[in-house]
């Protein structure tokens, strides 16, 4: 998909999915009991684009990510992923989620599967595929993310950096549209950060369509084609990373980057002392 | 560190705790000798001997100890077992259903059979089960009430244990496979049923000794002679004998299945707690 279209595509596209945007969510809205998380979203990313949606923790980002393929159910609104709704009541869920990959934090691997069959099982079961064309898929994208010489190993051998590799070609192998993924770096050793990201930088270039909730501000200014601030529920700022991170309009967008690209100097900033928490 | 070095300034006390746990350990070894030397010199052994190792009396059990008695208690055992885990796995997952209705049949069940004794169990399927179905057999016979009454008992205690086992995977396993496109009951099936199995197999291995046990019970419900377990066998031919010989044989042949399992269970247990470090 080209570049053309724009952001006067909305109103088309509910009606005639054909050169619609890949995800859109419309007002959507998600309260836990009384918290109200998510307090009106609108969002579109067209196909091929790069999304990364950055803010402070409790802004509502993961929740919003988790909505797109329905891991939360949302309270209100309505969310299109490549021109159908997911928030249809008539719509089979497990479908559309085959459409979808998700990366999760945890990464989330099988444990009592090896890598291979993490990658095979989900295609056999799902997909339908034979064991034979599973396991040429599940080798093809184990070698994408660089990982082919860890085949027969289980996910505990593996370091963290590796699991979430790994848990990429899984989401990978099952041919997905949109590749979803929620803070996949934050719970990696600094050192480890480096080899997912440039799997993820590798799938960007490939043209995949992503959505990327995250804290890696380098990354969301390299890769991304536009970044979301969120916070208290809402989109506050959207826009390319130069303007968002480099530029940021909102006094919040500002306040957020500048404790999470200089935390001390931040602190300092609000008039608090620079209080060293570790012993 | 409260700052006080141990070496520099010892406390004085007048007994060192190395001393003190010496005395300990003494005092410990001294009640254990005199148990030992009590029993060994009140304990009237000659008609000990005479009535539980009498060696010609013990050959002659042989081979029917092993070859029906033994050989019934494994099949009483291992029936029940099966039973009971198909009937845990079923009242587990109804335990841990959406649906308000099975969530409670499956609660009043654990609650029932656990809190019965076996015994009553056995009683209940020997003889309420044919007055209330007039005409029905349980398929099987003896070896099918039997399968029955035991599979009812662990039924109770192992859905316990798989549900606990379920409860146990971390949450983002479910999810992982729902985001793959897994259904509900494929993710449970296929991701989630096996991970739990990997975690309960070592107190369902217990719970299989325990059913080796209580396999003893058939001898309240009246069975053949070729359908006598080891209780049962050893009980008959005490009597038949006068002698005890035929119930510490018996014994016997219990601790060789039920010691190696527990050896297996502490093994199962040692590796499962290595795997989830």
């Amino acid at each position: 998909m080209s570049e053309h279209g724009g952001s006067g595509l909305r109103k088309e596209t509910t009606a005639d999915p054909a050169p619609g945007p890949e995800i859109l969510v419309e007002q959507l809205h998600k309260s836990f009991g009384d918290n109200h998380v998510l307090r009106g979203i609108d969002l579109e990313i067209r196909q091929g684009e790069v999304v990364c949606v950055i803010g402070p923790s409790g802004s509502g980002k993961s929740t919003l990510l988790r909505c797109v393929n329905l891991l939360e159910q949302p309270s209100g609104g309505r969310v299109f992923v490549g021109g159908s709704e997911l928030t249809h009541p008539d719509v089979d869920i497990d479908a559309v989620r085959r459409r979808i990959g998700m990366v999760f934090q945890q990464f989330n691997l099988f444990p009592h599967l090896s890598v291979t069959e993490n990658l095979a099982l989900p295609q056999r079961r799902v997909l339908g595929r034979d064991k034979a064309a599973a396991g040429r898929v599940a080798a093809e994208n184990l070698e994408r993310v660089g990982l082919a010489d860890k085949a027969k190993a289980f996910p505990a051998s593996l370091s963290g950096g590796q699991q979430q590799r790994v848990a990429i070609a899984r989401a990978l192998a099952m041919g997905p549209e949109v590749m979803l993924f929620d803070e996949p770096t934050s719970a990696l050793d600094p050192e480890l950060v480096g080899d997912v990201l440039a799997v993820m930088r590798m799938l960007a270039d490939e043209g995949m369509t992503m959505m990327v909730v995250t804290h890696e501000m380098s990354f969301a200014r390299e890769v991304a084609d536009r970044v979301v601030f969120m916070d208290d529920g809402v989109i506050v700022e959207e826009g390319p990373p130069a303007e968002v991170i480099g530029n940021p309009r909102h006094e919040r967008t500002r306040h957020f980057l500048a404790r999470v690209l200089d935390p001390a100097a931040a602190q300092v900033e609000e008039g608090m002392p620079p209080v060293d928490k570790r012993p | 560190m409260s700052g006080v070095e141990a070496g520099r300034t010892p406390v004085k006390t007048g007994m060192t705790r190395r001393r003190k746990r010496a005395l300990s350990r003494g005092a410990q070894y001294l009640v254990f000798v005199g148990v030992l030397v009590f029993i060994g010199l009140s304990a009237d052994w000659g008609r000990l001997r005479n009535q539980f190792a009498q060696t010609d009396l013990a050959q002659r059990l042989f081979p029917d100890i092993i070859t029906i008695a033994l050989r019934n208690t494994v099949l009483y055992t291992l029936s029940g077992f099966l039973l009971g885990l198909v009937l845990g796995l079923l009242i587990a997952l109804m335990r841990l259903s959406s649906v308000g209705p099975y969530r409670w049949v499956a609660g009043i069940y654990i609650e029932v059979f656990r809190g019965l004794p076996a015994l009553l169990i056995f009683i209940f399927v020997g003889v309420a089960v044919p007055l209330a179905f007039p005409g029905t057999e349980i398929p099987g016979g003896t070896y099918g009430k039997v399968a029955l009454a035991l599979g009812l008992v662990s039924a109770a205690y192992m859905a316990e244990t798989i549900r606990a086992g379920i409860q146990a995977i971390p949450k983002g396993q479910m999810e992982a496979a729902r985001s793959l496109g897994f259904s509900h009951t494929r993710a449970m099936v296929s991701i989630i049923i096996p991970q739990a199995f990997r975690v309960v197999i070592p107190p369902l291995t217990n719970e299989l000794v325990l059913l080796f046990k209580d396999s003893s019970l058939v001898l309240f419900l009246g069975v053949t002679l070729e359908e006598r377990e080891l209780t049962k066998f050893g009980r008959d031919l005490a009597s038949e004998t006068a002698n005890s010989t035929p119930i510490l044989v018996a014994g016997l042949c219990y601790l060789l299945v039920t010691v190696p399992l527990g050896f297996v269970v502490r093994k199962l247990e040692a590796r499962a707690a290595e795997a989830t470090r």
